[in-house]
């Protein structure tokens, strides 16, 4: 009795920890339960290359910071021979490559895969610095000064400031002082940067930001300046080249402030260049990365953290519980014969290869050559360890030539004969024969058929999608299973072909106790 | 409401009825045993794994069987390798009538039946000749493993012919007819008799299409009989009715089973006993996993039975007190009184 209440209990904690913590995958770390949502997500690479000159060799590169509408999902370096730092300059993060010795072509790499999110707001103290009215050498000065006075006339506050200013630029027949200032831009003065100082010289709190328009398939795209306004609560962003204002649609902003992007000692034709795709990622993928960052210790001891070709393994590895559980199912409560326990799930597992209809073809010839071919061997006096392998060799052979055949008539379908397991395939040929021999042929067809329909059905629930992805999202579903499998090895009831077995039985006792009642 | 849940169920009973089909709570009241409750409840219970090697394989029974002073028939050789069959010649030579089995075989599998010889020629039970390369054939598979679970290497033993008892000569077509008693904890609970049809080719498996007869406890007289898990009243093929059937050497038969349980400990056993015309009732062999046929062949359902023998107080009765205890309580006389309970 306790140990009835034990195992009750231990099927109970199963039962419930693989529902909970599917559940709170679900609801907690947001992964989809059915069906396959897709998300967009970018990944920006940055190449830097430059050439080194034979000596100690070390580039830093500015890194993208968390910013509002944009979340980060996973950066990753790339460098042979390179140790890598992160570096904190000034409230602007830094990777430091660095190596004793170069020569030749560096090629370093910085990847980023981000998610356009819009809504959220990472909480980074993001006040202007101090700044210091810079003054222009004249002519310049005064041209400036009589903009400053022009621009302030026609605007209210810092935002439309610097709207109406970077407009004075960009008419298409800008205003003398305006016209005079673009002199100072062909002497080789960069147009953002006159821009910055001019709206310093009006005292708004403005910088030079770089960015990126996340554009898919894009290689060896330029970074793009833009300016920055603070309007006394945030940051505004300004395009230099139209004065329009607000953050453009897909801009990923990479540097914040005037400093150089990239730093090179040792090297030189430094440049670095930017190639962006977008890949559509089903979501399951983007709620891993994010629990991942959040440090869900749930997927740091996941499936989720081994390599992908294992991950894949995997995929198939975790769908066998489920024709576990058909065949059990079959087995206790429904009594269906089968030949060999299990071997429905791995003829189930090769159907997955083959699909439903050439599968079971396939695997029905396969047998039947098999059985006739058996028949002939049976008529010899053979060792059954060697006519086993004569049977195994002869699958082989039958194999091979059911695929040539096939395609030399085009039928490609019959090419995936090579994913039925041929060992068991020559076992169930053999215990098949064995059974025609002993019980006579109707046995075969009832335990063949058995077989079969167990197999189909098997197949029919592991090719199910939403079945394949609740077991490979949720391997926690695995321990309800256990505990499901654990309740049926309890079960004592009847089966239900014996419903059909005992009927004769009760009918009999039912007659027994109408004699007696009548008596 | 209540008007379709009443057309509903009465739908369903008629269905049910229509295609034969029992509900649970029937089987359930007629105290029918199901597979799933005699391997969780009884076989896994009461048999404990270590003891099953020793009725898995028939030689070790049979030894242990002689040395318990149990009779069993004789054994006349014993081909252990596949390189003794070269002396199964000599062996066979001198015998007129064997039977050949393999010692781990199981439900009936693998068993050669020779009744006479024909010059150099060997005469199954069917009357189906043999040559003495198809012999060594059989030999070898057994020795192979082909009838033994998972394929493990077997033993092929040889033993003497049991010679019928002809008083059951008009109830089998050929073969011999054996007799199945279920012995839990000790006490024979239910028997029956198995005979040979010309559809089980000779052999006593009712799996093959045997004739199960259902056995008074008390008396060794037939209560009703089935093939195929349905009744019938005649044999099919020597046309003789069940109904007058009796198995002498009654209570030796009960006390033979009833010790096969102090020389196994095994709490749940399938034993099967033959009738020599010479040596009376012998140990054919013993099964750890006995099926549910035996309930159709009574006619009734073997838990009652097995649950009054859990209620016992005391269990390690003396043979003789555990065979009177059954022949009391599992009489027919008696039974009616147990299905109520």
């Amino acid at each position: 009795m306790k140990g009835r209440f034990q195992l009750g209990l231990m099927v109970a904690v199963l039962i419930v920890a693989g529902l909970g913590l599917t559940l709170y995958k679900h609801f907690a770390l947001g992964f989809p339960l059915l069906g396959k949502d897709i998300s967009t997500v970018w990944s920006v690479e940055a190449w830097v290359s430059f050439k080194a000159q034979g000596e100690a060799a070390q580039a830093s590169l500015t890194l993208p910071d968390q910013q509002s509408d944009v979340r980060i999902l996973d950066e990753s370096f790339a460098s042979p021979g390179y140790g890598i730092n992160q570096t904190n300059d000034g409230g602007q993060r830094r990777a430091v490559w660095s190596t004793r010795k170069a020569d030749g072509r560096q090629d370093l790499f910085y990847k980023v895969k981000l998610r356009l999110e819009p809504g959220i707001s990472p909480s980074v103290n993001d006040q202007p610095e101090p700044f210091i009215a810079p003054v222009l050498p004249e002519p310049y000065q005064t041209a400036a000064t009589s903009l400053l006075n022009q621009v302030t006339d026609r605007s209210a506050d810092p935002v439309s400031f610097a709207g109406t200013m970077i407009n004075q630029f960009n008419a298409k027949e800008p205003d003398q002082n305006a016209n005079m200032l673009l002199g100072m831009v062909e002497e080789g003065v960069r147009l953002p940067d006159l821009l910055v100082n001019l709206l310093h010289m009006g005292n708004i709190p403005a910088r030079i930001v770089r960015g990126l328009h996340l554009e898919d398939g894009r290689r060896r795209q330029p970074i793009v300046d833009m300016i920055e306004v603070y309007d006394g609560t945030q940051w505004q962003l300004f395009d230099p080249k139209t004065g329009k204002a607000g953050n453009p649609d897909a801009f990923f902003l990479w540097q914040r402030g005037a400093k150089s992007l990239l730093d090179v000692m040792g090297g030189v034709n430094s440049d670095v260049k930017f190639s962006i795709i977008s890949q559509n990622v089903p979501t399951r993928e983007l709620a891993l990365t994010q629990a991942t960052q959040d440090g869900a210790a749930l997927i740091d001891f996941s499936i989720y953290s081994l390599p992908l070709e294992v991950q894949n393994a995997f995929k198939i590895i975790l769908l066998i519980p489920i024709g576990v559980l058909t065949v059990l199912f079959m087995r206790i409560v429904v009594g269906l014969r089968t030949s060999g326990t299990f071997m429905p799930v791995l003829i189930a597992m090769a159907f997955l290869q083959t699909q439903l209809i050439p599968g079971l073809v396939i695997f029905i010839s396969l047998v039947s050559i098999g059985l006739w071919i058996r028949s002939f061997l049976s008529q010899q006096n053979m060792l059954l360890v060697a006519r086993l392998g004569a049977v195994i060799i002869v699958v082989i052979l039958i194999m091979a030539a059911m695929s040539i055949l096939s395609w030399k008539l085009g039928i490609t379908q019959a090419l995936t004969v090579t994913f039925f397991p041929m060992i068991i395939l020559a076992w169930t040929i053999e215990r098949m024969s064995i059974l025609w021999e002993e019980e006579g042929p109707k046995d075969v067809f009832k335990e063949g058929g058995g077989s079969l329909l167990v197999a189909t059905m098997s197949y029919l629930l592991m090719s199910n999608p939403i079945v394949e992805q609740l077991t490979f999202n949720f391997p926690e579903l695995m321990l309800t299973l256990l505990g499901i499998v654990l309740l049926l090895g309890q079960y004592t009831g009847y089966r239900l072909l014996e419903l059909k077995r005992f009927y004769p039985l009760v009918h009999s006792v039912d007659s027994v106790h109408s004699v007696h009642s009548e008596k | 409401m209540g008007w379709f849940v009443g057309w509903l169920n009465s739908f369903v009973q008629n269905t049910l009825t229509k295609n034969s089909i029992a509900t649970p709570s029937r089987l359930k009241e007629s105290g029918i045993l199901s597979m799933n409750s005699r391997n969780l409840n009884y076989i896994s219970r009461y048999n404990p794994r270590r003891l099953l090697p020793l009725v898995d394989d028939k030689l070790t029974t049979k030894r242990m069987a002689e040395k318990a002073g149990v009779d069993v028939p004789k054994l006349i050789g014993v081909i252990e390798y596949q390189s003794d069959i070269r002396k199964l010649k000599g062996i066979l030579e001198p015998l007129e009538k064997f039977v050949i089995k393999p010692a781990k075989g199981s439900g009936g599998k693998g068993i050669l039946v020779i009744t006479g010889r024909d010059s150099d020629r060997y005469v199954k039970a069917s009357g189906e000749s043999l040559s003495f390369n198809a012999i060594s054939r059989d030999v070898s598979n057994i020795l192979g493993g082909l009838y033994s679970l998972g394929g493990k290497s077997d033993i092929a033993v040889i033993e003497s012919l049991i010679v019928a008892d002809p008083i059951f000569k008009d109830y089998s077509f050929e073969g011999v007819p054996d007799i199945r008693v279920i012995v839990f904890r000790g006490f024979p609970v239910m028997a029956m008799m198995r005979l040979a049809t010309r559809k089980s080719d000779g052999k006593a498996n009712l799996h093959q299409g045997a004739v199960g007869v259902g056995l008074d406890i008390a008396t060794g007289n037939s209560l009703r009989s089935v093939q195929h898990d349905l009744p019938v009243s005649t044999h099919p093929d020597t046309g003789h009715n069940f109904s007058t059937l009796n198995v002498p050497h009654w209570h030796k038969i009960l006390s033979l089973s009833a010790a096969c349980y102090e020389m196994t400990n095994l709490g749940y056993l399938g034993v099967d006993l033959v009738l020599d015309k010479n040596l009376g009732p012998l140990i054919l062999e013993l099964n750890a996993r006995p099926g549910l046929a035996i309930q159709i062949a009574n006619g009734q359902g073997i838990k009652p039975r097995l649950q009054l023998i859990e209620s016992l107080r005391k269990h390690d009765l003396p043979i003789e007190e555990r065979v009177a205890f059954s022949q009391q309580h599992f009489g027919v006389a008696t039974l009616s009184t147990l299905q109520r309970t």
